[in-house]
């Protein structure tokens, strides 16, 4: 499964790598630390159609999207 | 809670900073001017003696509740992380620009819908530029643009701008240290504890909805998504209303006493620079006092580049002049852009592009 890092990154950048690694992956992983970016990522991939789900590490937010 | 999940929610969200906008103009803050970041900011410069300009010298206690109540919300739901090194004196940089654009045209993108709801043309004509701008930071960014990450910091540093502005509002309550305007915008302002009520509750309502006028506009060119658009437009269904129920409706170039100018070209530049540097950093003039009150030392660096920004704006003659009324020939006087503020802008624009070319992903 592709990983994307996007932690520490600013708007609009974790969805911009999102998107990116969606476009020849079904499954991906991203990481962020901060909350509304990890809600950003979740709606987009929902509005890609998409489901996600999420589990909270030290310090930061892992996504699974498929 | 999740505000961020319906846009009927950011709607009325929105409507309610624009209650709080319509109630601080109505209590005595200058007309149009009713919550503007640029002109806020630039005021408190002037309390603080950064620049010399008499007319528009006052602490807003507006300002210095944004950053409290972005950070006590943030506490509360925990949201608060201190973090900072995303470039930050590139961020100071493009924070003095975004500032400089912004007095060009009179205004932030909050104070340009705020002069859209009261019919002044000036403004819609500036939304072009704003539009303009967003979109070439959106082919940036696309292209790779970044600031770098941003990592976690000792807890207490992203604390130290709501600490400072708490001083400021100590400072500005309790002693006659810091400068108050006697005439012009500076002078007119809605009761201290009304402008700081009103900024605690704008404060966190802005950061549990995420409003940012750039990111509405860049969202809605980049991802077709009309989230953050939905709140702007709550903002400005309830201050079109109040300004027609009040009868400061007027639709019109060249309108005395709004504190605006008609040169058209300026006022596209102008918020163009306004545009492009909110979506190189991220965020609105709002956005950043906003991710700075929740611990952001980046958004930090960028409001003390907008501040220093505005001094830099006054004491060189690049702010500029508002439409007017000579009170003993009451005739219309036009407002202007200064020479040394054109340059000032093409300069911005050139450091923006830049900005631009020189910051991106190594991964692309």
């Amino acid at each position: 499964m592709k990983e994307v890092d996007a932690r520490g990154l600013g708007c609009p950048e974790p969805i911009l790598l999102t998107a990116k690694a969606l476009k020849t992956e079904n499954q991906v992983k991203v990481l962020v630390d901060e909350v509304h970016q990890r809600m950003n990522v979740e709606k987009y991939a929902k509005d890609q159609g998409k489901k996600t789900s999420f589990t909270e590490k030290n310090g930061y937010f892992e996504l699974i999207i498929e | 809670m999740n505000f961020m999940n319906s846009k009927g929610k950011l709607l009325g969200l929105g409507a309610i900073c624009g209650v709080i906008a319509a109630a601080l103009a109505y209590f005595g803050n200058p007309a149009n001017m009713a919550f503007c970041i640029a002109c806020f900011i630039r005021d408190t410069a002037g309390a603080l003696g950064l620049h010399q300009a008499e007319v528009v010298q006052y602490a807003r206690p507006e300002t210095i509740g944004l950053v409290i109540g972005a950070f006590l919300i943030a506490i509360g739901t925990k949201e608060y992380k201190s973090t900072g090194g995303s470039s930050p004196m590139t961020r100071f940089v493009l924070g003095i620009c975004m500032m400089v654009g912004a007095l060009i045209f009179l205004g932030c993108p909050l104070r340009m819908i705020l002069r859209m709801s009261a019919g002044d043309l000036n403004a819609w004509v500036a939304l072009i530029g704003f539009v303009l701008g967003i979109v070439t930071g959106v082919f940036f960014l696309k292209k790779g643009f970044t600031l770098g990450r941003a990592y976690e910091t000792q807890k207490m540093s992203g604390s130290v701008i709501s600490i400072l502005a708490l001083g400021i509002l100590i400072l500005a309550t309790f002693t006659s240290l810091l400068k108050v305007s006697q005439a012009g915008p500076g002078s007119m302002h809605a009761p201290i504890i009304l402008s700081l009520i009103g900024g605690l509750l704008f404060g966190a309502i802005a950061q549990k909805s995420r409003m940012c006028f750039a990111g509405s506009i860049r969202d809605v060119v980049m991802l077709k998504n009309f989230d953050l658009f939905f709140g702007v437009l709550g903002l400005f269904i309830v201050m079109l209303i109040y300004n027609v129920v009040m009868g400061k409706f007027t639709i019109g170039f060249d309108t005395p006493g709004i504190i605006a100018h008609s040169d058209h070209l300026w006022n596209i530049l102008g918020m163009y620079i306004v545009g492009f540097a909110a979506v190189l950093l991220g965020g609105c003039p709002l956005r950043q006092l906003i991710l700075a009150g929740q611990g952001s030392s980046d958004s930090a660096i960028t409001v003390l580049g907008m501040l220093i920004g505005s001094a830099i704006c006054h004491n060189f003659g690049l702010a500029s002049s508002g439409t007017a009324l000579n009170p003993e020939t009451q005739e219309v006087v036009k407002g202007a852009v200064t020479a040394n503020g054109k340059v000032a802008g093409i300069i911005c624009i050139v450091v923006l592009f830049v900005i631009a070319f020189t910051n991106k992903r190594k991964e692309v």
